[in-house]
């Protein structure tokens, strides 16, 4: 796979939001307007090439065994940095942002990477791949936020449109709001891949915890796990 | 006695964690298909939160604040929740194994959640007293149960209905969420004038 492919794969075929379906509750949560959404995509990204190049050069000194708590370690100092700077040079981001910053720590596409990428390629790939992904994740928001901005605020990273500003539909800009637009949206992205055949589920794969998802869907039919 | 009430019903129902908050929502969507795992988990959750506030309080407290160690929280808390959750997991299996026979399978999955360290954080953030961040987490962990189980009832419904072929599997149970926290919506400033 060249570099290119390596970079772009992120962004249309396997973009981490719309088509891997990780990171949802940031997705969600940050997705009320554009500002957020891109402050909120620099931030993951950053996280997640710091932590893909690191992960990449560590890769054959990190024991198998303790692997996802050195992830989970090195990824939340990562998060730490991320989030000093941010409350030093952008107080207001840090403050619609609130929680969800270091929140980034659990997010899924960020140990996904690590464990579906970092662990077995190169530190070039890695970093390579980190910002396809986090590009991926930066647009994937910036699009769920400008519709939910313009239709929900009647706005534009804060401009005000003539006409829809106006008429707010301010669910758009809520809870529900948030959930009805994704799913539009994984909706439309089906209509148009190209092998769609395969229905869409929720997405773990790229989850460090996906063993243990298998087992408790295991579970779920009525069949007992083996341990 | 009023505000402790006040703060559990708020985090029920106006603050829910997963049809306001958007934390949690993984294993929302991932393990609310059938009535029974989704009960698992959510009992499993709300052990986890209160585990995790019992522990992590204390430790910001009496260990971070006092050292000026403020910003080592987000590391700390992971790191806590992690040990926590393998530990409780080992004493279970040893001392209740049949508790871990049934929350067994989800207490690895809740390490990743994001609503176990969003409630400890939160809890710090509010400025809670200990009692209060024990009762804000137990109003979490219910609420998180609450729409788990609401939604799982929901989602047997929808099954066998006739989609169209593009919103079938996860935009038509994402459009249901939504419909589910509409619902959730209505609470909205009825607490706060309950006990006014």
């Amino acid at each position: 796979m060249n570099t290119l492919q390596n970079f772009s794969k992120g962004i249309i075929k396997e973009n981490p939001v719309l088509v891997l379906v990780l990171g949802t509750c940031p997705t969600l949560a940050t997705s009320t307007s554009v500002t957020n959404a891109v402050g909120m995509g620099v931030a993951a990204t950053a996280v997640l090439l710091c932590s893909n190049i690191v992960i990449s050069a560590l890769r054959k000194i990190i024991p198998d065994k303790v692997r996802i708590p050195c992830y989970i370690v090195l990824i939340a100092g990562f998060v730490t940095m991320v989030q000093m700077l941010v409350k030093a040079f952008a107080p207001a981001l840090d403050q619609s942002l609130g929680i969800y910053l270091p929140l980034i720590v659990v997010n899924c596409i960020i140990l996904g990477r690590a464990e579906m990428f970092a662990n077995k390629n190169k530190v070039f790939d890695s970093a390579v791949d980190a910002l396809g992904m986090g590009a991926g994740f930066t647009l994937a928001l910036i699009l769920m936020a400008a519709i939910r901005e313009v239709f929900g605020n009647g706005s534009f990273m804060g401009m005000p449109i003539p006409v829809l500003s106006d008429n707010k539909i301010s669910i758009m800009t809520m809870a529900p709001g948030g959930f009805f637009v994704f799913g539009c949206l994984i909706a439309l992205v089906n209509k148009f891949s190209a092998n769609k055949p395969k229905k869409k589920e929720f997405g773990c794969a790229g989850c460090p915890s996906a063993a243990a998802c298998g087992k408790a869907s295991c579970a779920e039919q009525g069949v007992t796990a083996s341990d | 006695m009023t505000k402790l009430i006040i703060i559990l019903l708020s985090a029920v129902f106006i603050n829910n964690y997963v049809l306001s908050r958007f934390l949690g929502i993984c294993p929302f969507l991932g393990v609310s298909k059938k009535m029974d795992s989704a009960t698992g988990m959510s009992i499993a959750v709300i052990f986890v939160m209160l585990m995790a506030t019992a522990v992590t309080y204390p430790i910001q407290m009496y260990l971070l604040t006092p050292n000026d160690l403020g910003y080592l929280q987000t590391i700390v808390f992971i790191l806590v929740i992690a040990a926590l959750v393998q530990l409780v997991e080992i004493v279970l299996k040893r001392y209740i194994p049949a508790l871990h026979k049934s929350l067994g399978v989800y207490l690895p999955l809740i390490t990743t959640n994001c609503a176990v360290l969003g409630v400890t954080i939160l809890n710090i953030d509010e400025g809670y007293t200990f009692l209060e961040a024990m009762v804000n987490s137990l109003g979490s962990g219910l609420g998180f149960f609450l729409a788990m189980v609401m939604f799982s009832g929901v989602r047997s419904a929808i099954e066998g209905n006739d989609i169209p072929e593009s919103f079938k599997g996860l935009p038509v149970t994402l459009v249901a969420a939504a419909i589910t926290s509409l619902s959730f919506l209505g609470f909205g400033g009825v607490i706060e004038n309950l006990f006014a």
